[in-house]
């Protein structure tokens, strides 16, 4: 974690969750506090009160009449009431609003992170963007739920009570305040000291759980190399330093705690004495009464400031929080000017016209500047005209790559890792946007497409096979919602997963969890063929989509494929070159730059780099 | 449980004892300064009497000081407690979970262990800060103030012995019903970071098929869910302040009304004026450590699940041991498997491998080849007693594993895992890994070997790149070799790739075997792959498929008579040229 640091504003806007949905209810939680603080106040007040007014008048009667003292105590029992009813009230409601806001913040986060572009995934920690939904969220649920109400109540009760000293001696109230200036300097050097040791203590138990984590992921390799002894001696290391740095932080906390209630005894010995001091001399004019009740004043008046105190950390704590929430809400959303929009068609008479049925046509729905509709049937005729793309400025990763993919055609990209191959279809599907150049896609630039619409017309494989919790069935079903359970299955036939799931205890029923560790990296990927064939999308891209799967199974997948992608234009990106022989066209890229383009035949002949590449494999016939 | 935690205690003992016994001081300092406090107004401010505030101030001043270097004390000694503590019950645990066996770890599964050693720790640690202050303070202070109370009056007392109970009651019931909301929430927390992470790491598929909005309902469900029990949680937990206010408040009344009856009917000799607002402090004290009781109530009862799961870490017994008298030297590099049946969860009637027969000479090239979820991995993995076998025997150099010394069968083994990772530091500290005093030399000769000599030259900082965690920062066939370069450091008698070159280009993979071949000849080396041409030119290629042998054969008898590497074969040789 960083050194906390609070944006200007931050309070501004968190404090606007509350009153855009919850002002009434805000009003009403601060009116309680008032209320109950003044129930408080009350209380310390009455006890003076008592003695002087009803029990030192009874002192020494006989058969004392104690009506107007049951009548004082009903007054303040109702008082009480009172008190009691505002501190269910407000924290009850607190309770709601403080769960309200967190859920508001919490569904915008995840809203927000939804809309953001991949760039922001490829460029922040995957822990990073984690931890604003546990360990920010926390600490601001910590602040909101608790801290908060704590705050303004201390805060009330300071107020209420410094008038009635005020009221009562304004002298006495002036040595009060000095003696809290005093402690509150005290308290504050200490809690900052220990704020340093507190970012310390985070930073270490951020280096002991990254160790933790790294080591127990690696522990299978750990185990193989006889590395535990090895592992357990850096572990102490780490771990040492850590309870030094935990110590330290929590020694100065814990003492604060002390040091304060003491100062509040001090300070009230002091009080007392000056107060009998001032009054015997008469350079004040008090009874003795209220130095009694100034004392018990004095008292009160000590305890909510300790309290803001105590809970002021935590609030820091949770401001950086709320920061590091705000700044993720204001990332720069995934940009769409996209007009043109994929709709479904039917034909007559050569003409295309829109229609609501799933006629199983689509076609690009294309409005002119002049008002005009054009309607452009779906091929999947993708075009790259001199495209250049970095990553970031200056540092380009493409160079003026052409190419043209017709419907049904089977386009390769071979190269080195780092080459670019699996740049070129993150532009395809506008995961980055080209630096220069153009892509069409049946003629439209992919600018003017919508990028859900984009998106929906691709079926992308990734090497990297995420699987989400949930049975096998909705798995397949991710890429097609309204799937019957025939498509699914007709789908993972298709994907030559269907013997091996029904291989499984639940079938299609299977539970994954997590990262779908259940199954083998070959059946996933199955799996996450499985679920773009349901599409059955005009595009394929597959990216090292068959990498873990063995060549006999791949045989049977291509096949399975090869019918289904009849007619449709399909991207491979493949570490074995038997995966792309059969392409149309293969690329062979080289820092960027496609340096050899043919068939597998052409390339051969050609003696290149292809060349070199193929009969690496096959030197030793 | 508690003796299994307590027992990583050790040196902090001093310390575990030591702040009980301050915060007992601090607490009896705490109980007599409101007596001080009463006297300080009756004998001195009530009479002005300068000479008793004097006295009195000074007493109280004394006991403040005391009071705070107490508390200072046991502030310090409880952070060095718990700090220690939770640092040795770490370490316990690490070393525990380095004790593991395979088994053991997919028993518990990586994240969980990770969760334990983390997390779980933490609530620990402050459940036992609390409990070595807190848990004596508040039963203490509650005592003592009330010992104080009834020597003060007995009669009003009687009101604190009514309410106690009482209070003790609400709390309980207000603790006990809110305690299993809470747990739901926490596994609803984990379903919701389910979530996130999903779409965090699976963002691409999540836009690819643009479902954007599906996932967000998804997410939008779990929230909402934890809003739904946090408010209901959260509502019961609200009932906390009113009720102790109510006490409080209900004190203050009885006291001053029947405290009132009586200064007035015995005229101030039972009971003065001055021992009613002692009484009245007492009673905010008493009902505030019953507050803390049941706060302290929660937190050990949240921290019980947590203590549970990491006690059930240090109670599980790692299912691979050293043997009695193990063998500490391994003859040759020879391996046989007889009758070897294998299953990962102890099984009988699913096993991964069923009757396997095999047996390998010293210095032999073994190719393994079969269909995904065959057996090839599990079948290497009995050699260095990665596994157990569940039936038969696994020999290496003519003894039986489960006879050898670990770490001495395992350092003459070395085995490239298929799911491999590098750690975070240089090339030179993850390839030091095979051997730790390994020379600048030795670790360039056996990249070299790898094959990775060239690439790790290329790089500006060569030997010393630093590799980021995971290896991210090098590409997959680079990182497959570092981890060759690495097992290859080790001078092992046998060496076992697990499909390890998959991600290196066929001409590398090649470069590789030939080396294998001409710089380590007596190493028996086995190579599982999905190549053909990776295996083809071993001694024996092993054909794999649902768990048992299916051929043993060179390249060209199989070729010949088995159908399934002929299958094999064809799909990577032929391909579809005819397609087109």
């Amino acid at each position: 974690m960083n050194k906390p640091q609070i944006k200007k504003g931050t309070i501004k806007r968190l404090l606007s969750y509350i009153t855009k949905k919850y002002k009434k209810q805000f009003i009403a939680v601060f009116i309680c506090i008032i209320l109950s603080s003044i129930a408080n106040v009350f209380g310390s007040l009455f006890l003076q009160t008592l003695i002087d007014d009803y029990i030192t008048p009874l002192l020494g009667i006989e058969n004392p009449v104690y009506t107007e003292l049951l009548k004082a105590i009903g007054f303040m029992a109702m008082i009480y009431v009172v008190g009691i009813i505002s501190t269910y009230l407000y924290n009850r409601i607190m309770a709601v609003i403080s769960q309200g806001v967190l859920k508001d913040i919490r569904d915008e986060m995840f809203n927000k992170m939804e809309k953001l572009p991949i760039r922001y995934f490829d460029t922040h920690a995957h822990g990073d963007i984690m931890s604003h939904y546990t360990n920010d969220t926390d600490t601001l649920r910590q602040m909101l739920s608790q801290s908060l109400p704590h705050i303004i109540m201390s805060i009330m009760t300071i107020v209420v009570i410094f008038f009635g000293m005020l009221y009562m001696s304004p002298i006495l109230t002036g040595f009060v305040i000095i003696f809290t200036i005093l402690t509150v300097i005290i308290t504050k050097t200490i809690s900052s000291k220990s704020s340093k040791y507190f970012i310390g203590q985070q930073v270490s138990l951020g280096k002991v759980n990254g160790y933790i984590e790294e080591m127990l992921n690696g522990q299978k390799v750990i185990k193989v190399f006889t590395h535990e002894e090895k592992s357990i001696e850096e572990f102490k290391k780490l771990n040492n330093q850590l309870n030094k740095d935990m110590y330290s932080a929590n020694k100065f906390i814990n003492i604060l705690m002390p040091i304060a209630n003491n100062l509040g005894n001090l300070q009230y010995v002091l009080i007392a004495i000056i107060g009998t001091i001032l009054t015997i001399n008469g350079t004040i004019d008090l009874t003795i009464g209220v130095i009694i009740s100034f004392l018990q004043l004095t008292r009160s008046f000590t305890q909510p400031i300790n309290q803001v105190m105590n809970q002021l950390n935590s609030v820091i704590m949770a401001l950086a929080g709320a920061g590091r929430i705000f700044e993720m809400l204001d990332e720069e959303p995934e940009k769409d000017e996209g007009y043109v929009t994929l709709v479904n068609v039917k034909k007559e008479n050569d003409k295309l016209i829109e229609t609501e049925e799933r006629t199983g046509i689509w076609a690009w729905k294309h409005p002119h500047h002049d008002g005009s509709i054009e309607y452009v049937e779906l091929k999947g005729h993708i075009e790259l005209t001199n495209v250049d793309f970095g990553y970031e400025e200056n540092k380009m990763v493409l160079h003026d790559i052409s190419l043209y993919a017709k419907p049904g055609q089977k386009i390769a990209f071979v190269g080195a890792t780092g080459a670019g191959k699996t740049t070129i279809t993150n532009l395809i599907n506008r995961f980055y946007d080209i630096e220069d150049g153009k892509i069409r896609y049946d003629g439209i630039n992919i600018n003017k497409i919508k990028k859900a619409d984009l998106r929906k017309s691709l079926g992308v494989v990734l090497q990297d096979t995420n699987l989400f919790t949930g049975t096998i069935k909705e798995n397949i079903k991710y890429g097609k919602e309204e799937a019957t359970d025939e498509e699914v299955i007709e789908a993972a036939k298709l994907a030559n997963a269907h013997d091996f799931i029904l291989r499984l205890p639940q079938g299609y029923d299977t539970m994954l969890s997590g990262n779908g560790s259940e199954l083998s990296q070959g059946q996933r990927q199955l799996i996450s063929i499985a679920r773009v064939a349901i599409n059955n999308p005009p595009v394929m891209i597959l990216d090292e989509a068959t990498s873990s799967i063995d060549t006999r199974t791949e045989k049977i997948v291509q096949d399975g494929m090869d019918k289904l992608m009849d007619g449709r234009t399909v991207f491979v990106i493949a570490h074995r070159l038997s995966t792309v022989r059969n392409s149309k066209a293969i690329m062979v890229l080289d820092h960027g730059r496609i340096i050899e383009r043919g068939n597998h035949e052409e390339l051969i002949a050609q003696k290149g780099q292809y060349y070199q590449l193929y009969t690496g494999a096959f030197e030793l016939e | 449980m508690i003796k299994k935690l307590t027992k990583s205690i050790r040196e902090y003992k001093k310390d575990a004892i030591l702040t009980p016994i301050f915060v007992a001081v601090e607490v009896i300092l705490e109980v007599i300064i409101p007596l001080l406090m009463a006297n300080l107004i009756d004998d001195g401010v009530y009479n002005g009497d300068m000479n008793m505030v004097y006295k009195i101030g000074v007493e109280l001043i004394i006991c403040a000081i005391l009071s705070l270097i107490f508390g200072m004390l046991s502030g310090i000694s409880a952070a060095k407690a718990s700090a220690g503590f939770s640092k040795n019950l770490r370490e316990d645990l690490y070393k525990k979970v380095q004790e593991f066996s395979f088994y053991n770890i997919d028993k518990f599964s990586t994240s969980s262990l990770v969760t334990r050693l983390t997390t779980d720790i933490s609530n620990v640690q402050m459940a036992f800060q609390m409990i070595i202050r807190i848990a004596v303070r508040s039963p203490l202070m509650l005592f003592s103030s009330l010992f104080f109370a009834i020597s003060i009056s007995p009669k009003l007392s009687l009101i604190f012995l009514i309410l106690i109970p009482i209070i003790g009651l609400g709390l309980y019931l207000i603790v006990t019903h809110t305690h299993p909301i809470m747990e739901k929430i926490f596994k609803t927390y984990d379903k919701l970071n389910n979530v996130v992470e999903e779409n965090v790491s699976a963002i691409r598929v999540v836009k690819s098929f643009v479902l954007e909005d599906e996932e967000n309902k998804k997410f939008n469900k779990v929230s909402n869910t934890i809003y739904q029990d946090f408010s209901k949680a959260e509502k019961l937990l609200a009932l906390n302040s009113p009720l102790m206010q109510f006490a409080i408040y209900l004190c203050i009344l009885l006291i001053s009304w029947f405290g009132a009856k009586l200064i007035v009917n015995t005229n101030m000799v039972e009971f003065t004026t001055g021992e009613l607002m002692t009484m009245l402090t007492y009673s905010i004290q008493i009902l505030s450590s019953l507050m803390m009781l049941s706060m302290i109530l929660v937190i050990v009862t949240i921290s019980k699940a947590s203590a549970e799961r990491i006690v059930e870490v240090l109670e599980e017994i790692p299912d691979i041991k050293n043997p009695k008298n193990p063998v500490k030297t391994v003859a040759n590099g020879s391996i046989e498997f007889k009758n070897v049946g294998f299953s990962y969860i102890k099984d009988k009637k699913r096993e991964s491998l069923k009757k396997i027969n095999l047996k390998i000479k010293s210095g032999e090239t073994i190719g393994i080849i079969g269909g995904t979820g065959s057996g090839k991995s599990s079948l290497v993995n009995l050699i260095p007693r990665l596994y157990d076998a569940t039936e038969g025997a696994v020999l290496v150099g003519e003894i039986n594993v489960k006879r050898y010394d670990l770490n001495s069968l395992r350092n003459e083994v070395a085995c490239v895992l298929q799911k491999n990772v590098l750690f975070s530091g240089t090339i030179s500290d993850n390839i030091r890994w095979g051997k730790e005093d390994a020379t600048e030399e030795e670790i360039k000769r056996v990249c070299k070997i790898a094959q990775a000599d060239e690439f790790i030259c290329n790089f500006p900082d060569g030997y010393n790149t630093y590799i980021e965690e995971g290896g991210t920062n090098v590409s997959g066939g680079q990182k497959q070799r570092l981890c060759i370069a690495r097992a290859l450091l080790k001078h092992p008698k046998i060496l076992i790739l697990d499909d390890s070159t998959s991600a290196v280009d066929t001409k590398t993979d090649n470069l590789i075997r030939k080396s294998f071949a001409s710089d380590i000849p007596e190493t028996t080396k086995i190579i599982i792959a999905q190549r053909i041409s990776s295996v083809q030119d071993c001694d024996k290629i092993v054909v794999m498929n649902n768990g048992t042998i299916d051929a043993i054969g060179t390249h060209e008898e199989l070729l010949k008579n088995n159908t399934i590497y002929k299958e094999v074969y064809e799909s990577q040789t032929k391909g579809s040229d005819t397609d087109e």
